[in-house]
């Protein structure tokens, strides 16, 4: 082929370090440059209502952090005079059997329930994401003993089982944090530890190892970022779990204890007073409810929003 | 090892593809004028085919080439109209045997794929349900279109399985996808295609995912198959080696639109378009010492921001200011030979050639 | 060191690494009936890679080319047999030791998707390695040495803040090239670094490989199923089937004569980038690969064979020695 001579000549003129020519990197520019965050983002501004379920979130921790300042009563102060009182201007959503008001005890309620939903749920996903790593990552012989424990935890009821640990430790906001943690640290530990045996396999973790980097930071630093989209999920999934539990756990009576309250309790409490003065229970449990839905909400959101980035 | 004979054969095939496609107007199996498909995402409108004209005669391999993102699935796609959100067919025609489809609807398209026009994909794994034999696979493929009992079906499948050279047909019939080897998945998808008798057998990448011993029988096949049969073949590939070997004509595409276009031993002996010969070029040689290697500089553009003028220009070594302000045509240059570049202009004829 | 294909002509040259007679085998959980079933990926494979040289290995799926690689690296252990690099035993060396040894040997992926960290940028991707061995003192000469790097493989330095999916694939490769050779080391594995690019990449890709070879006197083990680019950058071939070598010989001289009949239809089977070389009558290997579960008897090969015996079928060839090449074949004189 005579003709592709003249071009084989004109490359030798080249430069020997055959530098990329600038169009390549403009092009660049145009790839894809979208992070995870980013991704939520976008999200949020075209899902509707991921995106009002986050401002709901937001409003109602803010609520819970500023109580003080949003109501001019004292959650815990008695007045006789008021008992039941329906809801009127003064008092807006009525006074309990106990005659203290019930915005004021909802709103001090949400701080239990938004610290039992973040907290417990934070500590489990801690302990159950160092697990999964651990289980996926070493296999053999800590891989068994780990998920056989998770197996164990996940084979029992959860609700079941946080009771167990709040009778033994006698109740209160302390034994459910406890409670929920031992519970819901099972779930994560499978999912990291499935996500964990897939990263194993990919090649950049091989990269990591031939350049003799250490294996705890493969682990943290090659494997844990690369499963935090399903951290996302999952957080989103377990904060409104662990509030419908602890809702539960206090409705049964060995959750947040008299005079401290959550929203789980105050339908407990006001149960008696149903028929005649529906709006006592009504209330906290729709709060529960809209807390709750905007969470799945947001999650939903997240993890569409995330769900094409997993399969890149 | 070439012998005589295997030269003169040779020869003759040259001058039978030359004389059959001049005289073979009337009995176009494919004709596809001025086709655009655009896929409107969110940062642009992305013109992935950008009027692609082609026409395969009755009984030809007809080689589609080009690199990643130069258009050439797509244009497959189109055929099948297979083309999901955000992608669509803004314009041109396909006509198949005298049949127009674009804007077929679904129902009508279903019923042609499969029966008059069959594809088969480079991953014959995920090709094949894994759950059921691939048997029952192929049977489907005929009791979809033809009206046959299942007892016939069986028959004609382990028939077309014997031919496309899978042995011990009658126990394959009922083996699973995962219990064959990559090079019988292939046969299989081969024996789906054809079983039906299809007028145009798509074949994309079909060997890029098999070895070379592995990808040299199936080539062989597709190549004898296509002479036996009534059945033209567009091929899709990547590898120039694959098109020397069984394409009769080949239509060199890059960023969404032909480049060049001409019979398969005109198109090597004669390459005209810059593109094709960096492409030939680009291939290590045996017959070279070890020196560099050719290469393209820079990479295929970004469809969502195409270059001014012709689309290859900023890759291109002979580009002149004009390549930069406009778009050149398909000039035509004789013996069936077509190249979009300035260089083969009318009247300014040989150019980079000689 | 008395193992025969140390000194094949080549006395004046130093092994880098070999391999002797090195077996691995891989554990699949089968299920109840069978009891658990053995891969056999490599069966007594002996090589020696020389300073300075492009080793090829080419085979087919499945042949174990890309187990060897990995061997020779210590990321597989060998399941009999020994792996030495410079000599030392590599499955001698301590944890830290070895962690000290990689230093010296790198691997180029074939994926480049899949071989960087997606979340991680560019500069922590190629200040990795300096970091885990602690090249450099202070950050600013770590991120000097990252910015040489991106020059000498061809990314525009000023890229170092970006993540892998903002380039194209042969950039990416270009990164995991650069990434290898952070720590001058001495040999690189390439597993199939072109495979996975367009033909115009691939071969500035294969020109970069090339250059960096005569700068910095690397030596690669070049694993690739493509002959026509092993042809170009290699200086010596060995072919392998189902996990045993076939033939191993300087580049030139095995296009020119493959002795070995697997070799021989290798070379014929790929597809030549020119109409008239298309045969009528080509030669096929016909069948399919055996399953290294249950590799045949006596020569892996025999099944396959136009010219297998009953020799063939029992006795198993061992790799003979023929002037500078190697050939494990009973039906090829010396």
């Amino acid at each position: 082929m005579q003709n592709s001579d003249i071009l084989t000549l004109n490359n030798q003129s080249l430069p020997p370090d055959l530098g990329l020519p600038p169009a390549e990197d403009i092009d660049a520019e145009l790839l894809d440059n979208e992070t995870m965050w980013d991704r939520i983002k976008i999200m949020l501004r075209k899902n509707k209502l991921a995106a009002a379920s986050f401002v709901v979130i937001v409003l109602m921790c803010l609520a819970a952090a500023f109580a003080p300042f949003l109501t001019p009563y004292e959650p815990n102060k008695t007045s006789l005079k008021d008992r039941l009182a329906p809801p009127s201007r003064e008092h807006i959503l009525g006074c309990d059997e106990l005659g203290r008001d019930h915005f004021t005890r909802m709103l001090y309620g949400t701080r239990v329930s938004v610290m039992i939903g973040l907290l417990p749920t934070s500590v489990a996903m801690i302990i159950g994401t160092v697990l999964g790593l651990m289980a996926g990552f070493y296999g053999g012989k800590i891989d068994f003993v780990i998920m056989r424990l998770a197996d164990v935890v996940l084979a029992f009821p959860s609700l079941l089982l946080a009771m167990v640990v709040s009778y033994t430790l006698k109740g209160g906001i302390i034994s459910i944090f406890l409670a929920l943690a031992a519970v819901k640290w099972a779930r994560t530990a499978r999912v990291i530890r499935a996500q964990t045996l897939s990263m194993k396999e990919k090649e950049f973790v091989e990269a990591a190892r031939s350049l003799g980097v250490k294996k705890s930071t493969i682990m943290f630093r090659h494997i844990l970022p690369n499963c935090l989209p399903n951290l996302i999920v999952l957080l989103t999934l377990n904060i409104p779990e662990s509030i419908l539990d602890e809702a539960s756990l206090s409705f049964l009576g060995i959750g947040a204890q008299p005079p401290s309250t959550s929203w789980g309790l105050m339908v407990f409490r006001c149960k008696p007073f149903l028929f005649e003065y529906p709006w006592l229970a009504i209330a906290p449990g729709v709060a529960i409810l809209i807390f709750v839905l905007a969470f799945n909400f947001l999650g939903d959101g997240v993890r569409d929003a995330l769900d094409p980035y997993l399969k890149d | 090892m070439m012998t005589n004979l295997a030269a003169n054969r040779a020869a003759d095939r040259i001058t039978d593809i030359e004389s059959g496609i001049q005289g073979a107007a009337a009995q176009e199996m494919l004709v596809i004028k001025d086709l655009k498909t655009h896929f409107f995402t969110q940062k642009g409108v992305v013109p992935a085919v950008d009027g692609v004209s082609i026409r395969i005669p009755e009984k030809q391999v007809m080689g589609i080439v080009g690199e990643s993102g130069c258009g050439k699935s797509v244009t497959a796609m189109s055929i099948l109209q297979l083309i999901s959100r955000p992608g669509r067919i803004v314009g041109g025609s396909i006509m198949l045997d005298g049949e127009e489809l674009v804007g077929k609807s679904v129902r009508a398209m279903r019923d042609i794929r499969g029966d008059k026009v069959s594809v088969i994909f480079q991953e014959p794994m995920t090709s094949l349900n894994p759950v059921y034999t691939v048997g029952r696979q192929v049977s489907e493929a005929i009791t979809v279109h033809r009206h046959v009992g299942k007892q016939e079906a069986r028959q004609q499948v382990i028939e077309m399985f014997k031919a496309v050279g899978i042995p011990e047909a009658e126990r394959r019939f009922s083996s699973f996808p995962h219990q064959l080897s990559g090079g019988l998945r292939q046969r299989v998808m081969i024996a789906m295609a054809m079983v039906c008798q299809p007028k145009l057998m798509i074949a994309d990448e079909p060997t890029t995912a098999l070895d070379v011993t592995i990808e040299a029988q199936i080539l062989h096949l597709m190549r004898r198959l296509e002479e036996k049969s009534n059945t033209s073949i567009m091929l899709i590939t990547h590898n120039m080696g694959v098109v020397a070997e069984i394409c009769d004509f080949v239509y060199v595409m890059y960023a969404g639109k032909v480049m060049e276009q001409a019979p398969v031993f005109e198109l090597f002996d004669h390459t005209k378009h810059p593109y094709t010969k960096g492409l030939l070029n680009s291939i290590p040689k045996p017959t070279e010492e070890k020196q560099r290697l050719y290469n393209i500089k820079g990479m295929v553009p970004n469809l969502l921001r195409l270059p001014k003028g012709c689309r290859f220009s900023p890759r291109c070594e002979y580009a002149m200011p004009e390549c930069r302000e406009s778009e050149p045509e398909l000039y035509d240059c004789g013996k069936n030979h077509k190249v979009r570049c300035f260089l083969y202009q009318k009247g300014q004829g040989g150019g980079a050639d000689e | 060191m008395n193992n025969p294909i140390n000194h094949v002509n080549h006395e004046g040259r130093k092994v880098l690494a070999a391999a002797e007679n090195v077996v691995k085998e891989f554990k699949l959980s089968g299920n109840i009936r069978r009891g658990d079933l053995v891969v056999h990926a490599i069966t007594d494979v002996s090589l020696n890679i020389y300073e300075g040289e492009t080793l090829a290995m080419v085979g087919e799926s499945g042949c174990g080319k890309s187990t060897m690689g990995r061997l020779f690296l210590r990321l597989l252990e060998p399941t009999a047999g020994t792996v030495r690099f410079e000599g030392r035993n590599l499955a001698d060396l301590g944890e830290e030791e070895l962690r000290h040894l990689r230093k010296q040997m790198q691997i180029i992926f074939q994926d480049p998707y899949a071989s960087l960290n997606p979340r991680m940028t560019v500069a922590q991707i190629i200040a990795e390695p300096l970091n885990t061995h602690q090249v450099y003192g202070s950050h600013k000469e770590t991120e000097a040495r990252v910015k040489e790097l991106m020059k000498k493989v061809g990314i525009r330095p000023e890229f170092t803040n970006r993540y892998p999916h903002q380039f194209s694939g042969g950039q990416r490769q270009r990164i995991g090239i650069a990434r290898a050779l952070a720590l001058n080391p001495k040999l690189i594995v390439c597993d199939e670094p072109v495979s996975a690019l367009d033909v115009s990449i691939q071969a500035q890709i294969l020109n970069l490989l090339h250059d960096l070879q005569k700068e910095m006197g690397l030596t690669y083990l070049f694993i690739s199923h493509d002959l026509s680019v092993v042809r170009y950058i290699s200086d010596r071939i060995c072919v392998m089937f189902l996990g045993k070598l076939c033939e191993v010989g300087p580049t030139e001289e095995i296009f020119r004569e493959p002795k070995h009949p697997y070799t021989r239809f290798l070379l014929e089977a790929v597809p030549k980038p020119n109409p008239h070389l298309r045969k009528e009558q080509k030669a096929f290997l016909t069948g399919e690969m055996p399953s290294p579960v249950k590799p045949p008897s006596g020569c892996r090969f025999h099944t396959r064979c136009p010219l297998a015996t009953e020799r063939c079928s029992q006795e198993v060839p061992v790799l003979r020695t023929m002037a500078e090449r190697q050939v494990a074949c009973h039906m090829v004189n010396p």
